[in-house]
């Protein structure tokens, strides 16, 4: 998840930067960006590649070399497996979970954090800080949030009378108990982003509506959401992304359990891969998992040019 | 998070998170190698001399193992005791994590021709590495100089250290599936004797009026399991009581699904039992609320690996220990596992090399009055049977549940941190939760075993 906070500022600039500058410059361009290229060649493109070729092999890790040639075996298998389907569908889960209250949330607390004319940098603080625990800790301090019977929420709900869940080890509540935690733990990253889409909102419209007289409701729904289109859009691709990849919590917290009913797809692919030595097979599944990631992605680059033409 | 782990997914990791990025560096690294094979950056030390182009000096050798916490520092603590005897011996030795990390880094090293001299390895996971071509079978007559002889050790682990009649590793300890008591408890429920010994607990009925009777003293539960998010723990509960049946799961290397649904249904309907219907112990619990139950005085019982031992000595809890009691009537049995030293196979370990070797075990072995304390039953008889380890209470309490054992079965999927364990770990906390039943339960180990059953096994052979 991490990982996300390096790309974002150019991947926002890049619709602005197209067709700008002269033809010469090109070469110039083409050398300072070869230190990076050599690098990305190296070490993205190259491993991707062999990661393919690898998923037509029935390699293991427990063996030299690529293995016996297995054409699409590994890919029937996958497709065909029910393990798989359900680890799909784990991460699908996941995201239909966390994107939409880690976008909402992100920008309802943004923009109130905006409104204070007092001690803004304390809110900014508190609610950027959970994202910086690692998620080690996060799982730790929710493991004993959420122990049942004993734990600060259980206690909390059997004061109040209310039948507490067992959380993290009950079927159909697990996964909303982790979609919890990570809400709490990663919206500071979108608050943040939020936080700098509305300071790009200049204050004269504020004032010039306000004159018209607009309430604070109406400039709120045809002022500032509007204008924060771009980042609710760039917040939301990278939230669907980064919650598709999930796995270190949840295979911290409940090892996939119970009884599988969190195993997201990358730790399907760590149990085949790692734990099962089949590393053909894993690569194929990681492919899989890759096309479902590069159709998100390419959806998000569709609309973001559309949009850049538009404006 | 070493290069050991590159080749098995580089081709997501790249897209995926932070982690595997680097891996996927260093899985390209590799490739950059001569011929992409090179990728088992072992120890420090042999990262110096692969790059050296010199192999590692005579009289150094690497060890890894898999020991932190209390185990680790036990180790360090018996490495020390060889080095002080051994002074011209310069030791390297290696902590690693404990599961599939250790085990995969173990096997790209080896791959790589960069092993370590000796390791540590599960017995449930010898058969695995042994049939991969991993390890270097020991002759009896070159282990019988260092008096290394099978009357010196656990008959049950020195059995399961061979693999297809050859000798692949040489056992340290036993580490035994047990039952720990509270002792105050015990006495107000009237389960000890007058002298403070275990009155014994005999049969399910035995058990459920034994946790009867703790219940009624504790105010909350008779025992405790864990059962949330700790597959291996549910799966050494079933295997212990399965085993009292004479139940198997794997055959012929894993290849068959042996599952005697009759005698599983017993197990698990048991186990459910005694949380669902009796409520004897909880039906939904954690590993931290494992501790703070039996830590804290509101179970009786509590089955766990008796390497929890320290845990509960820190906690200050009276309580003693003892063998899981024979519940299901059968043979005594009980789940346990291994620690043993392997020598992985190696081009360039020659006679003198492979006596150093031997001597570092035989060295640690030695020591292993030290290893006793953690609560492991040690291997080496003149250890086990020593005056000072009967002292040793309540780990000398335990010993005979090591000649009980009942280890994993043999299968490329099975083993400790193995995916058999999950699977079968979690269809059984399924049923102890109360969430499946116990034919549901043994339905989703049949058809989930049965697809490892059939597949081709990953591991033997030397594909191109």
């Amino acid at each position: 998840m991490t990982t996300n906070a390096v790309t974002v500022p150019t991947v926002v600039d890049q619709p602005r930067a197209t067709g700008a500058g002269p033809r010469h410059s090109g070469r110039a361009g083409w050398g300072m960006l070869a230190p990076f290229a050599v690098l990305y060649l190296l070490f993205l493109i190259g491993p991707t590649l062999y990661g393919l070729v690898m998923s037509f092999f029935d390699g293991s890790s427990v063996r030299s070399g690529l293995g016996p040639f297995a054409g699409v075996a590994n890919y029937t298998e996958a497709l065909t497996s029910a393990d798989f389907w359900s680890s799909m569908w784990h991460t699908v889960l996941f995201t239909v979970l966390t994107a939409p209250p880690l976008v909402i949330v992100a920008m309802v607390l943004a923009i109130l954090a905006d409104r204070l004319r007092h001690g803004r940098w304390f809110f900014r603080l508190v609610f950027f800080a959970p994202y910086v625990v690692p998620v080690t800790c996060v799982t730790l301090v929710f493991g004993w949030l959420y122990t049942p019977q004993t734990g600060l929420y259980s206690s909390w709900l059997n004061d109040l009378g209310i039948p507490a869940p067992s959380w993290l080890a009950d079927p159909n509540w697990a996964m909303v108990s982790i979609a919890l935690m990570t809400v709490w733990w990663t919206v500071g990253f979108n608050f943040v982003l939020f936080l700098a889409g509305l300071q790009e909102i200049p204050r004269e419209l504020y004032e010039a509506s306000a004159v018209d007289g607009a309430s604070p409701w109406a400039q709120l729904r045809k002022l500032t959401v509007p204008l924060l289109g771009r980042t609710t859009l760039l917040v939301t691709m990278l939230q669907l992304i980064a919650s598709l990849k999930v796995f270190d919590q949840i295979y911290l917290s409940t090892h996939g359990g119970p009884n599988y009913a969190t195993r997201p797809v990358i730790e399907y692919i760590y149990d085949m891969g790692f734990t099962d030595f089949r590393t053909g097979y894993a690569a194929a599944v990681s492919m899989l998992y890759f096309v479902l990631l590069l159709a998100v992605s390419a959806v998000w680059l569709l609309i973001s040019r559309r949009r850049a033409r538009r404006a | 998070m070493t290069a050991p782990q590159c080749t098995s997914r580089p081709s997501a990791a790249g897209h995926t998170t932070h982690g595997p990025a680097r891996r996927s560096v260093l899985a390209a690294l590799g490739l950059l190698g001569a011929g992409g094979a090179t990728v088992g950056l072992s120890g420090c030390g042999s990262v110096l001399a692969g790059v050296a182009g010199t192999g590692p000096p005579h009289d150094s050798l690497t060890y890894w193992n898999l020991f932190t916490g209390g185990d680790g520092g036990h180790m360090v603590s018996m490495e020390q005791q060889y080095e002080h005897a051994h002074p011209n011996v310069d030791l390297n030795a290696v902590s690693l994590t404990w599961g599939n990390p250790y085990y995969t880094k173990l096997a790209l090293a080896i791959l790589g021709n960069r092993p370590p001299d000796v390791a540590i390895s599960h017995l449930s996971r010898l058969p695995t590495l042994a049939e991969a071509d991993l390890l270097e079978p020991l002759e009896p007559a070159v282990l019988a100089r260092h008096g290394l002889t099978a009357d010196k050790f656990t008959p049950a682990a020195w059995r399961k250290a061979h693999v297809n009649g050859k000798l692949y590793a040489i056992p340290l300890d036993t580490h035994p599936f047990v039952m720990y008591y509270n002792t105050e408890v015990f006495k107000k429920a009237g389960l000890l004797r007058s002298d403070g010994s275990l009155k014994p607990i005999e049969g399910t009925d035995g058990l459920i009026a034994a946790m009867t009777a703790c219940q009624k003293v504790t105010g909350h539960y008779g025992g405790v399991v864990n059962i949330n998010a700790d597959p291996a723990t549910c799966w050494r509960w079933f295997d212990t009581l399965y085993g009292q049946l004479g139940g198997q799961v794997l055959a012929d290397s894993g290849t068959k699904v042996v599952l005697d649904d009759a005698k599983a249904s017993r197990v698990l309907s048991f186990q459910q039992e005694l949380t669902v219907r009796r409520k004897l112990m909880p039906s939904s619990i954690d590993g931290n609320g494992v501790i703070q139950t039996f830590g804290t005085g509101k179970a009786g019982i509590l089955f766990d690996g008796e390497w929890q031992f320290p845990t509960y000595q820190a906690a200050k809890v009276p309580f003693s220990m003892a063998p899981v009691p024979n519940i299901m009537g059968g043979t005594y049995h009980c789940y346990a596992d291994s620690h043993s030293f392997i020598l992985p196979r190696d081009a360039h370990r020659d006679a003198t090399r492979r006596d150093t070797c031997l001597g570092l075990v035989r060295g640690l072995l030695d020591a292993s009055m030290i290893w006793a304390q953690g609560g492991h039953i040690p291997a080496w008889k003149p250890i086990q049977d020593s005056a000072a380890y009967h002292k040793l209470k309540p780990q000398s309490d335990y010993v005979a549940a090591a000649n009980a054992a009942v280890y994993d079965p043999g299968g490329w999927y099975s083993g400790a941190g193995s995916d058999f364990e999950n699977i079968m770990g979690f269809a059984v906390a399924a049923v102890e939760a109360g969430q499946m039943s116990p034919d549901a339960a043994i339905a989703q180990m049949h058809s989930k075993l049965s697809q490892y059953a059939s597949k081709p096994a990953p591991v033997g052979g030397t594909a191109a």
